[in-house]
């Protein structure tokens, strides 16, 4: 743990926020729209922590407790992800069980805070919530299977280390196939399209916005914050995979790091243009399909 | 390189056994023909002859070009684009291709066949194809799919061939061709007209003629 | 020792006492519940001693029952099983003492305490006998004692029906339990245990009969899929007291019975590993998608004891597949967390059964779908039942996540680095495992949300009151020992040396070697454990002063302009779980009765689900009707006349005479 390990930190918490607003940029102008400012995420926050605040009188602590157990989970999972060549703050053995259990643990407090407000458009977004992260879960392990069988490690920093191009001779198709799995896993977590469309707010279609439709002020601060957060680090998973190894150059691997952030934020923008979110009931049939790459992954690394 | 042609092969079959639009399926089907015609001229590249040449302009035209027309045409006929409830859903049905290609890497590994050369990946990729043609055939109702399960099928052996038999000859080559094309004309002719005669293409209500 | 007697001692008087005492208008519950405690504290000195190292003199006294013996001792493995059990009776019995008060002057309470204490003395000596014969008779004991406790309410249909089937699947398993011990004493040629452990199985291929006999038997009373059927029956229809205890350490014999089964019969080939993974894959999905399927709130939680007794058992298979590679690192992580797990399960499968009671007591119904907004009512029982599933779903910082993390560890170690027939089942296991926990979690945020949370269903919850101290003091001591048991797992995790050692004759340095191996990574998790306990008090202070000079308002939910929205028009438990069930329709088998809205001012629509247990209807109903044809041909044989019963005697007799003298 030297200075370095830092940087993976210090950049989720400060360059978070930034990504929401590469992708509406992206998503803008696709549309030959001009878009919002590429810190608007940033002014919301500041405006949303100087507001009061309006709560249900159907809600209780576990409502007001919500928020700030997510925003508390986020961040000590962000301690445990590797970016690039930067390892983690944190690394142990078996880390990524603890990662897996802190956005569990976030994911729970979210969906029970929102059945806190007796209104059937939470208990809706709650219900599909829950559903499609039962789908989720085994896809991820079953990724971090395959990467744990493929590079002996047992830790985030030194599974998710960039490959070299030795290593896409060797194993490419079990890296290709766990880098599709793994994204669309990181689509679904995120609330993004084929799976949710993060900017309608129409009942039928919403899954992440509806759950925490009747939080406000400082509150749903914390939740912006959060969610940027999760996408950083989910984001920074996959990138780990597709970034080439820098050889120890610190600078060069922060200009790697930065531009590859930005790159998949522009992924993200242009899949989201491209497409229209899935139906509801063939939410899952994408989901399985994630866990089934995963598996065929790991059936190659098993030859 | 000839793995990852054969990892795609391997994804292509799953996605036919998840998919219920029938054009989507016989364009993978297509693609999945295309590949494998150029696979005998990427795995031998350092020996290419005018034999392999010709051979793999002919599979892909044939697959490529020749089979989705008269396939496509026969669906226009016909005018079905979505297969009907299967027998067996799409996700049981992924979930079962699942196991069967777990079960084509065992049984793979036990064949008494030595085939390290092009791809370790050939004899399993090769069974799994099978296996999904032949499930294909049995699991679904429309009459396309089950033409589309036979191509798979013949893929799956053609494969097999590619590895197994190094120089395979050229006579074997054409009538696996004109087999598979048999195959198709026919039955798009047959697809026309059962079409006309029922006013349907699915092949479980075909019991009715037994009287 | 002497402790352990003086306790058992205690339980008898206590029993007989009560028994004695009991009138419909005077209160024994006090006698009844002080004699379990005192029994218990007693208890807890030696199995202390004996898990933290030391040991204690076996009883051996010479009985007169043939092939029997009083033979007790108290080793570790009998001592990890033994301090939960103690722990949650002694609980449970302060809880029923206020539980039971609204029977006060309706009925006697002395039978229920008199079968309480037998329960208890009966789940004791199943763990310390030694003598088969004397196994046997506490097991019985066990069944008979707790099958009357199932059936206290016995005025009522739906429980004299539970507690048959409870009786008949016991009995059922009793049987195979006795085959098992008949062919291990005709093999070793004695009923005591200790020669069974050092001897060991001397015919060929005998070893596999017996462990599927073990399984079999064991495996009724733990609830294995698909002998469970007993589970979600019995464990509602008992008073919340006693499902508690039942559910959270009765079912856990059933697994020392399997673990005291396997130091008999030798080292294990891998088919015994790849099988217990299989059964506890099935039961953990089968048992959770049950639970999510279920309308009533203790049935739920019983389908849920089915999920944790099938990751019991992944831990346990992927310990004996360890034993049969030789591999240490699986040996001690995945026994190790099987048995964290029992003692986890005991800890918040009680505090969630007692909170269920709690519902119970203050609103009359445990119809999920009819409560709501509970936590404003009764704040304390929410708080602990709110620990209580997050520990179950197995997310940090609690207990639930420490043995899920040794068996995960302990799959994953195993499955990256070997070859293909030790890899595949691990690898299944880790599929399946996170399967289990995120339906988990979709079921307790089900069961969490919708009782306690939002506004009221119906009228049950105006009324509704909260538990007094009685009933309060053990959920939040079960509570407090699910968190600490989380913040100090790097302790608790040591503290398993002794029983491994017991269990699997490693040497000692292995064992602690592996130890400390999966010690420190949770050492770890504690830091980031504290780290994020420390960061939540951060942003509470910072919310708290943001918020301070600003207006904060109250108002409704926002309804989206609804003109009269009522409370039932909130998201009840089948809807929230009904995505769920659609997907895994064919393993389920709902039915479901639709009366639709008709017309344009529609005055009636109603929607039900049932979901019967798919191994009950499957299997056991048409094979127990299909056996009840065949011999309802030999009810000839009772027709009810005494003449012919002494008729029957008569001959019988005087055949045996004549062969005997021919």
């Amino acid at each position: 743990m030297n200075a370095l390990s830092f940087i993976p930190l210090l950049l989720a918490l400060i360059l978070s926020p930034l990504l929401f607003g590469v992708i509406n940029r992206t998503k803008a102008l696709f549309a030959g729209r001009r878009g919002q400012p590429l810190l608007q995420t940033y002014y919301d926050l500041w405006k949303l922590l100087r507001k009061g605040a309006v709560y249900s009188r159907t809600t209780t602590w576990i409502f007001r407790a919500g928020p700030m157990v997510g925003l508390a989970a986020a961040w000590v999972a962000a301690t445990l992800v590797p970016l690039g060549n930067f390892p983690a703050l944190i690394a142990f053995p078996a880390d990524f069980l603890l990662f897996a259990g802190l956005l569990g643990l976030m994911r729970f407090f979210t969906v029970v805070a929102a059945l806190d407000t007796g209104s059937s458009f939470e208990g809706m977004g709650a219900s599909r919530e829950v559903f499609f992260s039962a789908l989720t879960e085994p896809a991820l392990f079953v990724v971090l299977a395959t990467l744990a069988r493929q590079t002996g490690q047992l830790s985030l920093s030194t599974m998710f280390e960039p490959v070299s191009g030795a290593d896409w001779l060797h194993g490419g198709p079990v890296l290709a196939l766990v880098i599709i799995a793994l994204m669309i896993v990181l689509l679904a977590e995120n609330a993004r399209i084929p799976v949710d469309d993060p900017n309608t707010h129409l009942e039928l279609t919403m899954i992440h916005e509806v759950m925490v439709l009747d939080h406000s002020g400082p509150d749903f601060a914390f939740i912006l914050y959060a969610a940027a957060l999760k996408l950083w680090m989910l984001g920074a998973l996959v990138l780990s995979m597709v970034l080439p190894s820098s050889g120890g150059n610190p600078w060069l691997s922060l200009a790697l790091v930065s531009g590859g952030m930005f790159g998949l934020a522009v992924v993200i923008g242009v899949i989201e243009s491209v497409m229209a979110r899935l139906r509801l009931l063939v939410v899952p049939q994408l989901l399985i399909g994630a866990g089934a790459v995963a598996t065929v992954a790991l059936i190659l690394t098993l030859r | 390189m000839t793995d990852l042609i054969l990892v795609l092969v391997v994804l292509t079959n799953l996605k036919l056994l998840g998919s219920s639009r029938l054009g989507a399926s016989i364009r993978v089907v297509a693609a999945q023909g295309v590949m494998l015609g150029l696979l005998p001229v990427l795995a031998h590249v350092h020996e290419l002859s005018l034999h392999f040449a010709a051979l793999a302009v002919g599979t892909v035209a044939l697959k490529g070009v020749v089979f989705p027309w008269l396939l496509f045409r026969a669906l226009r006929e016909a005018e079905v684009t979505r297969e009907v409830e299967p027998y067996v859903a799409y996700i049981t049905s992924i979930l079962i291709g699942l196991a069967a290609l777990a079960a084509s890497f065992w049984l793979g590994g036990r064949l008494p066949v030595s085939t390290v050369e092009p791809s370790s990946l050939l004899v399993p990729s090769a069974l799994f194809s099978i296996l999904a043609g032949l499930f294909l055939i049995v699991a679904r109702k429309r009459a396309v799919n089950q033409v589309l399960g036979f191509l798979v099928l013949e893929n799956g052996i053609y494969t097999f061939g590619v590895g197994i038999v190094a120089e395979t000859p050229f006579l074997v080559e054409l009538g696996v061709l004109l087999d598979a094309f048999v195959a198709v004309f026919v039955m798009g002719i047959a697809v026309y007209h059962i079409n006309r005669e029922f006013d349907h293409i699915e092949v479980d209500r075909l019991d009715r003629l037994k009287g | 020792m002497t402790w352990l007697l003086f306790a058992m001692a205690i339980l008898l008087l206590g029993a007989m006492a009560v028994l004695l005492l009991s009138r419909p208008d005077r209160n024994v519950s006090w006698l009844g519940a002080g004699s379990v405690v005192i029994a218990s504290v007693l208890g807890c000195v030696p199995v202390i001693h004996v898990l933290s190292g030391g040991s204690v003199e076996p009883v051996r006294v010479p009985w007169s029952v043939p092939f029997g013996e009083f033979f007790i001792e108290l080793d570790s493995l009998t001592a990890w099983f033994l301090f939960p059990t103690l722990l949650l009776s002694a609980l449970s019995a302060i809880y029923g003492v206020g539980y039971l008060r609204s029977w006060q002057g309706r009925r006697s309470l002395g039978p229920i305490w008199f079968f309480y204490c037998l329960l208890v003395l009966g789940m004791m000596l199943v763990l310390l006998a030694r003598n088969a014969v004397l196994f046997l008779i506490a097991w019985e004991l066990m069944a008979l004692a707790s099958f009357f406790l199932v059936t206290f309410e016995h005025e009522r249909e739906s429980v004299r029906e539970a507690g048959w089937i409870y009786f008949v699947a016991t009995h059922l398993g009793t049987a195979f339990l006795l085959a098992f011990f008949l062919l291990l004493a005709r093999d070793t040629g004695s009923m005591d245990f200790t020669v069974w452990a050092e001897k060991g199985v001397q015919a060929q291929g005998l070893a596999s009969i017996l462990f599927l006999l073990a399984i079999i038997g064991f495996g009724t009373k733990a609830g294995f899929m698909p002998l469970h059927v007993w589970l979600p029956e019995a464990h509602p229809a008992a008073p919340s007291h006693v499902s508690a205890l039942m559910s959270g350490v009765m079912i856990k014999t059933g697994i020392y019975g399997l673990l005291r089964a396997l130091t008999f019969l030798g080292a294990p080939p891998m088919w015994w590993g790849w099988g217990l993974i299989a059964i506890g894959l099935s039961s953990g999905v089968l048992g959770v998608l049950f639970a999510l399927a279920q309308h009533d709130l203790k049935r739920l939680l019983a389908y849920h004891s089915v999920e944790n007794i099938g990751i019991i058992a992944l831990g346990l298979g992927a310990g004996l597949l360890g034993m049969s590679t030789g591999s240490s690192m699986l040996i001690v992580l995945g026994f190790g967390g099987g048995l964290l797990h029992v003692v986890n399960h005991a800890l918040f499968k009680g505090l969630l059964f007692l909170g269920a009671g709690a519902v119970l007591h203050g609103t009359g119904t445990l119809e999920i779908d009819h409560l709501g907004g509970l936590l404003k009512r009764m704040p304390w029982t929410a708080a602990t039942f709110l620990i209580g599933a997050v520990a179950i779903s197995g997310l940090p910082p609690l207990n639930g996540f420490v043995s899920e993390f040794l068996i995960f560890l302990g799959a994953f170690k195993g499955g990256v680095s070997t070859g293909g027939a030790i890899a595949v089942p691990l690898l299944a296991l880790i599929a399946g495992l996170a399967l289990i926990g995120g339906l988990a979690a979709a079921c307790f945020t089900k069961a969490f949300g919708i009782v306690f949370l939002g506004e009221p269903r119906s009228e049950h919850v105006s009324h509704a009151h909260e538990a007094d101290w009685t009933m309060r003091l053990p959920m939040l001591i079960l509570a407090a020992g699910c968190v600490l048991i989380g913040l100090f797992a790097p302790v608790v995790v040591g503290s398993l040396q002794a029983v491994l050692e017991n269990l699997t004759h490693l040497q000692p340095a292995a064992v602690s070697e592996n130890l400390a191996a999966v010690a420190s990574p949770l050492a770890w998790v504690v830091i980031g454990t504290v780290a994020f306990l420390l960061l939540l008090l951060a942003l509470i202070l910072l919310r708290r002063g943001l918020l301070a000079g600003r207006r904060v308002e109250t108002n409704v939910t926002w309804g989206c302009g609804y003109a009269q929205p009522t409370a039932r028009m909130q998201y009840t438990a089948s809807s929230f779980a009904q995505p769920l069930m659609d997907l895994f329709r064919p393993l389920l088998g709902t039915k479901k009765k639709i009366s639709p809205p008709r017309g344009f001012f529609p005055e009636e629509a109603a929607l039900k689900t049932v979901t019967p247990d798919i191994s009950h209807e499957e299997v056991y109903r048409p094979v127990f009707g299909r056996i009840n044809e065949w011999l309802s041909q030999l009810r000839w044989v009772q027709h009810g006349k005494v003449q012919l019963y002494v008729l029957y005697i008569a001959v019988t007799l005087i055949v045996l005479l004549i062969w005997e003298l021919r």
